[in-house]
């Protein structure tokens, strides 16, 4: 190490120990673990999802017409369900810069907001399932169209669970600080989520009306 | 030592034997059965998962010495043809889903955290956790090989013959799930290492200066990031095909069994590079310590270890060159099957640059790492041949592609593993391995491999296809095949010769020390056994070979003091440059991962029979996973205590 980073890093004792006693005990963003095991599993579930869209297409490149013999899905729940799961962003990053403020009140109120938001969603992802136009056995573009929906909703109903494990957490205790990261890195999560529905909505719902 | 508040102790200053001893307390396993199953060391989770993916190993070979009896000869009727489909399936299956992968990530969980001079893996009860599924997926093909249920399609599984249509009963869902069974362990550690490397290395140890089997984890784990979730989805909609329906691999219905192909290479190519980059690694570390010479070319064995991983990810064409893509498209796999050379070459010629600079020790690990010059060379060189279309053509599904592959994966993984087993088993032990039977273990591995394999190209070229239960006399392939058979017998000899090495060196080895070989790396600075904790102080890094080359800087700190004693505490570093982050406090050692892996087991083959156990699984999994989460009162009372704000 050079003479700048053990200035930076402090207390050295005399006979030679890098005291890192007086460093804080968790951080946020890339300095927290969490943060790198939050990535991996986005980075493994945004490659399924985009593995699952090369299907879709792959099967579409193969087909003579598409959508295969069946309607393209109805517009208005997925529709719907995209303005919600969008405006649940704003709670969620509600919550996220509560936490990074340790502003306990404002998180447990930001939470809460954003599970009634995912509430919301999942219920419509249901009126969403019965507007397809087709079951995952009636062809193969009906598979395609069943499996994007399917690992998307698994995403919707791990995220509510977690965080409200979390918020049951936050309002109940044992708690500590390090919480906070929790409830900002499931914020990332969170986020993901959203994102990743974007082009799956694009595809289920207008690539079958191109 | 201090009391703080909250009977939080502290190290102060140098380390005591006294601080010594309340580590090992504050790091050990929980005592009993119970404290057994709810160990999440990742020394000990290591070990178990070295020796169960061993275990495997030997189990697979034996299927392929049943395989090699049932060849010896011509027209013979030792094994039936059903029984022949499910040993060579479950033999592939075996020695590349639950050996050779896992096997890499096994040593990974065990070395990787004492060769950058951490106390845990990032995430110690996922280590445990993934363990414990690896297990149960590994066991549960063991089982239905013995209940003759096993998956009968060949290791890659191919529809339509695996699909609803053709694979009768079960057989073929087994299959898929126990892929399922090994991609989660193998993504879960993947990200565990990956966070393990990136934030808890000594500090001073920048990206510059971590050991290049770390590197070779490292890159690794990215891969399989980025390669698993293909076949995880293709196994998926493999066994949604045969439950519940749906059309993915049915041409009827607008599907396509080339889809599977596609998916399940994507992954399968990569998937080669994965067993064989940790390959690499082990070859660096042991050939800087048997050439007493740090590595010649550190950062092009880097770049070089990156551009491979990069590479495979576009390969996967060749492996269906016997199908109708498109001509250019095989033109162009081609081409990026041939640049792959490119970085491997790099890596040969420095390891050769290393050695004929170096001051070489002949010993029982770098034995084996020679063998690989020569094995892998070869498997190189048919994989030129394979690599263009009109040869690959030739010899498609043929002997010529079983010698390949086991040159390739033998040569380049499998005799880089013995060298690393012969060459961290003291560490691992604290005991010696016996030289002369590790030399008789080498030689008979050696010729028996060649015999048993080189053969197999010229039965290859004489159109002898792979997977016939028999062949008849007229064909003239009889005695290439017995000498084939006597090589195999040799390897199951020379592997035998290993396991009575290792017992006899467990019972009565030679005492190792901390540093047998004289190597330059962190695990060498720690005692063998390590201790629970691995470093009573944690080091300092100034050097890429800290054992070799003390740092520069004279008035550089050597040691990390500070940290807890009675309560898992470690030193996080940033990412890039390794200084001093965060003090972080890890999990303590708790059943619910082992619960939870049970309750998973119970999900996926519950699945196999009834899609609803899905839905009630997905329950029964959820709750052990609360309780492994949900924080208990005394732990957030130590955490409180040495709770500081960023």
């Amino acid at each position: 190490m050079s003479q700048a980073d053990r200035l930076e890093s402090g207390a050295i004792t005399a006979d030679g120990g890098l005291d890192v006693s007086g460093l804080p005990s968790y951080a946020f963003g890339t300095r927290s673990l969490f943060w790198w095991a939050t990535m991996g599993v986005i980075a493994i579930e945004g490659t399924v999802f985009v593995m699952m869209l090369v299907t879709y297409f792959y099967l579409r490149s193969i087909a003579e017409m598409w959508p295969l013999g069946v309607q393209p899905p109805e517009l208005l729940w997925g529709t719907l369900n995209t303005v919600i799961m969008v405006l649940s962003v704003i709670p969620n990053h509600w919550a996220k810069h509560a936490a990074k403020r340790h502003d306990l009140a404002t998180t447990r109120l930001a939470m809460v907001l954003a599970l009634a938001f995912a509430v919301a969603f999942l219920v419509v992802r249901i009126f969403e399932f019965m507007a397809l136009n087709c079951r995952w056995d009636t062809n193969a573009y009906g598979s395609a169209v069943w499996t994007l929906m399917g690992l998307h909703t698994t995403h919707l109903i791990t995220d509510f669970l977690d965080s409200l494990v979390l918020a049951v957490l936050l309002f109940t205790g044992p708690l500590e600080s390090k919480r906070f990261v929790d409830v900002f890195e499931n914020a990332m999560y969170w986020d993901f989520v959203v994102i990743a529905w974007l082009p799956i909505y694009a595809v289920v719902y207008w690539a079958p009306r191109f | 030592m201090k009391n703080d508040d909250a009977n939080v102790l502290r190290m102060q200053g140098a380390p005591t034997a006294r601080d010594a001893a309340l580590l090992e307390e504050t790091w050990r396993d929980p005592p009993g059965l119970a404290g057994w199953f709810s160990a999440v060391n990742h020394k000990s989770i290591g070990k178990r998962f070295i020796v169960s993916a061993f275990g495997f190993f030997v189990f697979a070979g034996l299927l392929a010495a049943a395989i090699r009896m049932q060849l010896a000869r011509p027209d013979n009727h030792l094994i039936g043809p059903d029984l022949y489909n499910q040993i060579f399936t479950t033999h592939g299956t075996m020695m590349m889903f639950i050996f050779a992968v896992p096997v890499m990530q096994a040593m990974a969980v065990y070395l990787v955290p004492l060769m950058i001079g951490a106390r845990s893996t990032a995430f110690p009860r996922m280590t445990a956790y993934s363990y414990w599924v690896y297990l149960c997926g590994g066991l549960m093909i063991v089982a239905v090989f013995i209940l003759r249920i096993g998956p009968d399609a060949g290791w890659f599984n191919y529809v339509p013959l695996s699909g609803p249509d053709y694979g009768s009963g079960k057989r073929n869902d087994f299959w898929a799930q126990l892929i399922t069974f090994t991609e989660i362990p193998g993504l879960l550690i993947s990200i565990d290492i990956i966070t393990t490397v990136v934030k808890l290395r000594s500090p001073g140890m920048t990206l510059a200066r971590i050991p290049l089997f770390v590197w070779a984890m490292l890159v690794t784990a990215f891969m399989i990031i980025f390669a698993m979730p293909a076949v995880m989805l293709a196994s998926t909609m493999l066994i949604m095909d045969r439950l519940v329906a749906t059309h993915f691999f049915n041409p009827a219905e607008g599907g396509d069994a080339l889809l599977w192909q596609h998916l399940f290479w994507f992954f399968g190519h990569p998937e080669v590079y994965f067993i064989f980059i940790p390959g690499l690694g082990f070859m660096s570390a042991i050939i800087a310590t048997f050439s007493r010479r740090p590595i010649f070319g550190y950062p092009a064995m880097v770049m070089a270890l990156v551009a491979t991983a990069f590479l495979s990810f576009g390969l996967w064409v060749h492996h269906m060159f016997a199908t109708d893509v498109p001509q250019l498209g095989k033109a162009f796999f081609t081409a990026m099957s041939m640049m792959i050379a490119i970085p491997t070459a790099t890596q040969i010629f420095c390891w050769i640059a290393t050695m004929a600079t170096g001051k070489l020790n002949f010993r029982a690990p770098f034995l084996f790492v020679l063998g690989f010059f020569f094995i892998l060379l070869i498997g190189g060189l048919t994989g030129l041949i394979l690599g263009s279309v009109p040869l690959d053509l030739q010899v498609h599904d043929t002997y010529f592609v079983v010698a390949h592959l086991h040159y390739v994966l033998i040569g380049g993984a499998v005799f880089p593993l013995f060298g690393a087993w012969y060459y961290w088993f003291p560490k691992i032990t604290g005991r010696m391995m016996s030289e002369t039977l590790g030399k008789w273990n080498f030689w008979l591995f050696f010729i028996g491999f060649n015999v048993a394999f080189w053969p197999m190209h010229h039965l290859g070229l004489h159109g002898m296809p792979r997977r016939v239960y028999t062949y008849p006399a007229e064909m003239g392939w009889g005695t290439l095949n017995l000498i084939s058979t006597i090589g195999a017998v040799t390897i199951a000899l020379s592997v035998l010769l290993f396991i009575v090495n290792v017992v006899r060196s467990l019972r009565g080895g030679a005492p190792a020390g901390d540093n047998p070989w004289g190597a330059s790396s962190l695990e060498w600075a720690t005692t063998s056994p390590p201790p629970s904790c691995n470093f009573v102080a944690p080091h300092v890094v100034g050097t890429r070979e800290p054992l070799w080359e003390p740092s520069r800087d004279p008035g550089a700190p050597r040691y990390v003091t500070g940290l807890a004693l009675n309560v898992r505490e470690c030193l996080t570093t940033s990412a890039v440059d390794a200084r001093p982050d965060h003090r972080y406090t890890f999990p303590t050692p708790t059943i619910w991962p082992f619960v939870s892996a049970i309750a998973t087991t119970i999900m996926f083959i519950a699945s196999i029979f009834n899609p609803w156990a899905v839905v009630w699984g997905s329950v029964l999994i959820a709750i052990p996973l609360v309780a492994w989460f949900w924080p208990t009162k005394e732990e957030t009372r130590k955490h409180l205590a040495l709770e500081k704000r960023p």
